[in-house]
């Protein structure tokens, strides 16, 4: 953890942010990933379909691409693929059931001091501590 | 046209910006909820750049009637705290935990994530599906949507 990480932490964060407001001022939709791929899965919102379609594109593509080009970035995940599966599964489950996540709760529901977003997070932030504390030093799994 | 123009562009921002703040390395993420270890305050740095514009936006959005490609903008958010809410959350936050990834990272990071990148992905589409038969067990109100 250095400087560095903090300074492009809040850079990332800003872009993130700046997303997150061309996506709300521009198209009027709110930057969930979970709700948008969700939606797109159950298609429980077929008007959005092409701007979810695109979204996720820009998304997936130009990290992809920015690695192509050389960026070090590493995901470092676990090689534990029960672990891996399980995860996923919980995190689809949790955050369609909530209805949003990290982006959607996280930061453009704590922007707009939304109830549900501030206790959602509350939640998700205690489970998750919670969840490394056993997981890790108690179980020795993760 | 238009509306996927900037549907694009502002998922390729979403990504470029997840890959520079380090938030598509799942050791920082499990750092971050790592508080009895070796805790590491990344993603504080990360949430509290991102909430800044959106704040910002919000207030602009207070003072429009409609988005400037004519769309409705989002009604006001709702104050209902349901059991769906807070157990989905939980859940969240413990799959969360286990993997270091959340629903955007895990999007982002899929080109240079390999086998597990594609294994959790896959693995969290299932959730969502598993999601709209478990709502209804639990009673969930389906006009809620938050994002």
């Amino acid at each position: 953890m250095t400087l560095a990480d903090w300074a492009r932490g809040f850079a990332g964060g800003l872009m993130i942010g700046g997303a997150a407001a061309i996506f709300l001022l521009v198209n009027g939709r709110i930057m969930g990933a979970s709700g948008i791929l969700g939606a797109l899965l159950d298609g429980s919102d077929r008007p959005g379909r092409a701007e979810h379609i695109a979204f996720l594109m820009g998304l997936v593509g130009c990290p992809a691409l920015l690695w192509l080009l050389g960026d070090p970035a590493q995901t470092h995940l676990t090689g534990n693929l029960v672990v891996v599966a399980l995860a996923g599964l919980l995190v689809g489950l949790g955050t369609r059931l909530a209805g949003g996540c990290t982006s959607g709760h996280g930061v453009c529901g704590i922007s707009r001091l939304a109830p549900r977003s501030l206790a959602a997070t509350a939640v998700y932030l205690l489970s998750g501590a919670a969840t490394l504390l056993i997981a890790r030093h108690l179980l020795g799994v993760i | 046209m238009a509306r996927l123009a900037v549907a694009l562009l502002a998922g390729a921002l979403f990504g470029a910006g997840l890959l520079l703040s380090g938030m598509t390395d799942t050791r920082k993420v499990q750092g971050w909820l790592d508080i009895f270890g070796e805790w590491n305050p990344t993603l504080a740095f990360v949430l509290a750049g991102a909430i800044l514009p959106m704040t910002l936006a919000w207030r602009i959005a207070a003072r429009q009637r409609a988005a400037l490609l004519g769309r409705m903008l989002p009604a006001p958010a709702s104050r209902r705290i349901d059991r769906p809410l807070l157990i989905g959350s939980a859940l969240f936050g413990a799959g969360w935990a286990l993997a270091g990834l959340c629903p955007g990272p895990a999007l982002a990071s899929l080109g240079y994530g390999g086998t597990g990148g594609v294994v959790f992905l896959l693995a969290m589409a299932a959730g969502m599906l598993t999601a709209v038969p478990a709502a209804a067990r639990l009673g969930r109100t389906p006009q809620i949507k938050d994002a």
